[in-house]
């Protein structure tokens, strides 16, 4: 029990930290960096609530797909340090006061929430127990049956993001040379080849 | 104290979710540190959302938590997309420069 709990504020605190890092940090290189910290332990903290599955996914997409497409564009695009940073302080007290009120506000409901005993009696799909059913196999056995339907619109929302996302950064250049296949293929013997008289001991 | 129980992953989420919104307010200069801040306070809805499903042994919950993921990912890459098309048009990536988008 111990053990958990110390685990649970390691991972709780550096989560916070990277997080404070994410926003405060001079270089968005930096805050990609601390960003990938921060899922990281999000990570550690699904493994402490037993979503073993959900942590490896927050990892591999969020690590492996998302940051490393943040830390694309950070570099992609060049953008000035300094200006960047112009109006920090300005922002800084209506932005902390909506935060802290927004906080105070979340942490007095937490304060004084309690769950209807009934409520795990109505749960949609109970857990199984974790040592006859792995976490994966349970996830995969609902989603694949009662969800089958939103899993496939999930799909789609990503088939329309990879779409939208080409179009949109997708341009042509003028001066650059492309090979233009119908052009090649649509070329006549007259256009490209001359059949010349040429008399003998004379040049072309 | 050393039994940790829905209270402190709710806290923790929080936490996170106050951190998301205050930097949004806070780099009013720099489009990819929104978007982060939006990413941020995503993974702190995914932590309420799987802190449920633990505390109500509900499976749903992580479900959800999974589409979560799903439409975060899209959201950023097309996020970025138009970032890099603006960014392509105008060479700046301030909050400010974006309203002259209209028209």
């Amino acid at each position: 029990m111990i053990v958990q709990a110390l685990a649970f504020y390691l991972f709780a605190s550096i989560a916070i930290a990277a997080g404070v890092m994410v926003i405060a940090a001079r270089n968005p290189v930096h805050s990609v960096l601390f960003l990938i910290l921060a899922f990281f332990n999000g990570a550690g903290l699904f493994v402490l609530m037993g979503a073993k599955f959900l942590a490896m996914i927050l990892v591999i997409v969020y690590v492996g797909a998302v940051a490393v497409l943040f830390l694309f564009v950070v570099m992609m695009l060049d953008v000035d340090l300094v200006a960047i940073r112009e109006g920090f302080l300005q922002y800084l007290p209506i932005g902390g006061l909506i935060g802290i009120i927004l906080l105070v506000e979340l942490l007095l409901v937490l304060g004084t929430w309690i769950a209807v005993p009934e409520t795990a009696a109505v749960a949609g799909v109970p857990i199984p127990p974790p040592d006859q059913v792995s976490n994966t196999r349970a996830l995969g056995s609902v989603l694949y049956t009662k969800y089958v339907y939103l899993f496939q619109a999930s799909g789609l929302i990503l088939l329309v993001a990879m779409i939208g996302a080409i179009v949109l950064t997708l341009r042509r250049r003028d001066g650059v040379r492309r090979q233009s296949i119908s052009e090649q293929v649509g070329r006549r013997r007259d256009e490209s080849v001359e059949v010349k008289k040429v008399p003998s001991r004379s040049g072309v | 104290m050393f039994e940790i129980g829905l209270a402190h992953y709710l806290t923790v989420a929080a936490v996170l979710f106050a951190l998301g919104i205050f930097g949004i307010f806070l780099n009013r200069k720099n489009v990819i540190v929104i978007l982060m801040s939006v990413e941020l306070m995503l993974l702190a809805v995914n932590i309420n959302m799987v802190a449920f499903s633990t505390h109500l042994q509900d499976l749903v919950g992580q479900i959800f938590a999974m589409f979560i993921l799903t439409v975060a990912a899209a959201e950023a890459a097309i996020g970025l997309a138009i970032l890099v098309v603006y960014f392509r048009n105008r060479g700046s990536i301030a909050v400010e420069d974006i309203n002259a988008m209209k028209g």
